[in-house]
């Protein structure tokens, strides 16, 4: 570290920050898109998004299919394995305890880990970017934002833009909205309560094959253990910004990436957790909700 | 009847799983079986991460023992017969390896692979009275656990200093970057031995940057730190999971700095999908490299690479020696598979000390009586995505 501050330092480490940021705010949306309608925390989420990017890993790098068409093949199996799971883990607990459902998505998160061990060992494999972009250069070179930083980015913020869209103006997101605010009104009223939490489900999962995809892009490292610590960083990211709230969740994600990586760059590399986490004690001391949390009208 | 089909799915699903742990273990009896040609043979356990983030060690430990006590039973003498468990590099699963090795009667461990979990199950080893000796487990606190555990491994401190000297004495460096795990034993031990060393040395290190097991999927900030402080290497003592990441990100923007490590990242080149041309000229301290030209070494490469279709890797090759050290101490001392295992423990212990060993990783081994292991270390350099012996030449070329 030198003494004087370096502003293009600073740069880099911001940028590693919002790159870093935007991966768990993808991540979070899909946690509290889930959370804010059927209103259970899917533990499960950061599993799905390794099981996405083995999907990609293969197709993309065994198979050498076009990057686009791997995700999409990836955004179909991980769709029809968040549905599934709904179907089959979480569905026959909808009246139980939320406590029971919740330990339920921890069952499933070890269960998809270990499966994923035993089909694909646990052997680390080193993930091809699927982003063709190449690095951008700015002030002679002294700044490189890589190609992935950029579409992370600007797929977390078309996403974030969609989905909002998405639940303000169309009948399934009306119904999302009913379905989070009074379940059971929501039923009264004719709206099939069960149907649009796998839709819920199969968005949610949809959004982690993309998660999975872009992460392993920048942070190549692809074991069956890889969605895991991501994905409670992403939960964290989501309650940070106000659990089941869309923007929000881009909000914390994005927070989250810069305060880690400069609480790296600038106090020490051993402390980012510590301090991420003092900051979220902080956040929900001052504001119990979360950053963009509101009592009712905000929650997707 | 919608519950009664979640049901049947469910049950399905862990069928399917039951399936697949059950194919698993006829494997694992049947080599067991291949090594159990005579009843009066002495039961030698070993543990390590079959699965998990640390499997290649594991792996690479299992086939090792298996291949040395295949070669020993067919020599007709001292018969040995070996059980491998799995730990996941998990403390509480290899202590639970250990014990479930214990109810199976194990009289010698050759285990654990991996620092954390050896320094669990040395402890409960040193209570029974049992004899171990670990490939690879190389903290200096693992020997300190009691006097019946023996590496063969250098020790951590061993390491670092061995790295730091390496360094400076040829000039490798004028300003040392270091990454490193603080959350790993093994990581910040060398680490810590490393820095004392380097600092004694006159090696100026001008970044030491560290990450944590939950904190490791980023590393971007640390590499750039490295950069910033103007780094010309980096001392990687991590394992080659990291260190594989690390490489990726520094070619990713422009960094090009020499790299050094320890023997955590052999296996760097076996990552699946891994772009082995980012680690050409990496350099790492190991005592073992596939390509030596002795007849020892030809024949063990050979004979490995005929069972599991693979080149064996550092661990192997010290999971061999572990099972030889143990074969001829046990000649040495008469120790006979009838003997409890504290008596062969005690047997053991005193003859290993006394002797002088020849193996893949070292010639004229000795152990004195705190288990630390003397041999010459050596560093190898990845050239054409093969380790290559250092010599003169690699080393000015880099």
């Amino acid at each position: 570290m030198s003494e004087v501050f370096d502003a293009m330092q600073f740069l880099s480490y911001l940028i590693n920050g919002i790159s870093l940021g935007s991966v768990y705010a993808l991540i979070a949306l899909g946690y509290t898109m889930v959370y804010g309608i059927a209103k259970m925390l899917n533990f499960a989420h950061g599993d799905v998004i390794m099981i996405g990017s083995y999907v990609v890993f293969f197709a993309f790098g065994s198979f050498g299919l076009n990057p686009i068409v791997s995700v999409l093949l990836s955004m179909v199996v991980c769709t029809l394995l968040g549905v599934t799971v709904e179907r089959v883990a979480y569905r026959p607990l909808r009246e139980a305890p939320s406590l029971a459902v919740l330990i339920t998505a921890i069952g499933v998160s070890y269960l998809l880990q270990q499966t994923a061990q035993l089909m694909w060992s646990s052997n680390p494999k080193s993930f091809t970017s699927v982003v063709g972009l190449r690095a951008v250069s700015l002030f002679d070179g002294q700044l490189m934002i890589s190609g992935e930083t950029i579409v992370t980015i600007l797929s977390c913020i078309l996403i974030m833009l969609a989905l909002t869209w998405f639940v303000n103006h169309t009948s399934a997101g009306h119904a999302m909205l009913a379905v989070s605010e009074d379940r059971g009104a929501a039923q009264l009223m004719g709206v099939n309560v069960n149907a649009t939490i796998s839709l819920t489900f199969a968005i949610g999962s949809a959004l982690a094959a993309i998660a999975g995809a872009l992460l392993c892009s920048s942070y190549p490292t692809l074991q069956p253990t890889t969605g895991a610590m991501p994905g409670i960083k992403a939960f964290v990211a989501a309650v940070f910004g106000g659990i089941g709230s869309i923007p929000g969740a881009f909000v914390g994600g994005i927070l989250l990436g810069i305060i880690e990586n400069l609480s790296k760059a600038y106090i020490s590399t051993q402390l980012s957790d510590a301090i991420v986490f003092l900051m979220l004690i902080v956040v929900l001391l001052v504001k119990p909700t979360g950053l963009l949390g509101k009592k009712v009208n905000v929650k997707v | 009847m919608k519950k009664f089909v979640s049901i049947v799915l469910a049950t399905a699903m862990a069928a399917a799983l039951a399936g697949c742990g059950a194919t698993a273990t006829p494997t694992a009896a049947t080599s067991e079986s291949g090594s159990t040609a005579s009843a009066a043979a002495i039961k030698i356990g070993g543990i390590g991460p079959i699965t998990g983030g640390a499997a290649v060690y594991g792996t690479a430990v299992k086939n090792g023992e298996e291949l040395a006590v295949k070669e020993i039973n067919a020599l007709g003498g001292t018969q040995f017969e070996l059980n491998f468990e799995d730990d996941e590099h998990d403390a509480e699963k290899s202590v639970n390896a250990y014990n479930t090795l214990k109810d199976w009667g194990m009289q010698v461990l050759a285990g654990p692979v991996t620092t954390t979990p050896t320094l669990a199950v040395a402890a409960e080893a040193a209570v029974d009275g049992i004899f171990v000796m670990t490939p690879s487990a190389s903290a200096q606190a693992v020997i300190e656990t009691g006097d019946n555990v023996f590496q063969v491994c250098f020790t951590d401190p061993n390491q670092g200093v061995a790295s730091a000297d390496y360094i400076a004495d040829n000039a490798l460096a004028t300003a040392v970057g270091v990454i490193y795990d603080a959350s790993d034993a093994y990581s910040s031990g060398i680490y810590e031995k490393f820095k004392a060393q380097a600092d004694s040395k006159g090696l100026s290190i001008v970044a030491a940057e560290a990450f944590t097991a939950d904190n490791k999927s980023d590393l971007s900030t640390q590499v750039t730190k490295c950069k910033d402080a103007g780094a010309d290497l980096i001392f990687l003592p991590i394992y080659y999971t990291e260190a594989s990441q690390i490489l990726k990100y520094a070619d990713s923007i422009g960094y090009t700095p020499a790299f050094f490590g320890c023997d955590g990242l052999d296996g760097l080149l076996a990552v699946e999908g891994f772009d082995t041309t980012l680690a050409e000229g990496v350099m790492l301290l190991t005592p073992f490299a596939a390509d030596a030209a002795d007849a020892k070494t030809q024949a063990f490469v050979k004979a490995y690479e005929a069972a599991y279709g693979e080149t064996p890797n550092q661990f192997a090759a010290d999971a061999y020696d572990v099972i030889y050290a143990i074969y001829e101490a046990s000649e040495a001392a008469g120790v006979t598979a009838d003997m409890n295992a504290a008596d062969i423990c005690e047997a053991l212990k005193t003859q290993i000390i006394t002797m002088s060993f020849d193996g893949l990783t070292g010639t004229n081994m000795t152990w004195d009586a705190t288990g630390a292991v003397s041999k010459a270390p050596q560093a190898v350099v990845i050239k054409d995505g093969a380790y290559s012996a250092m010599t003169a030449s690699s080393e000015s070329a880099k």
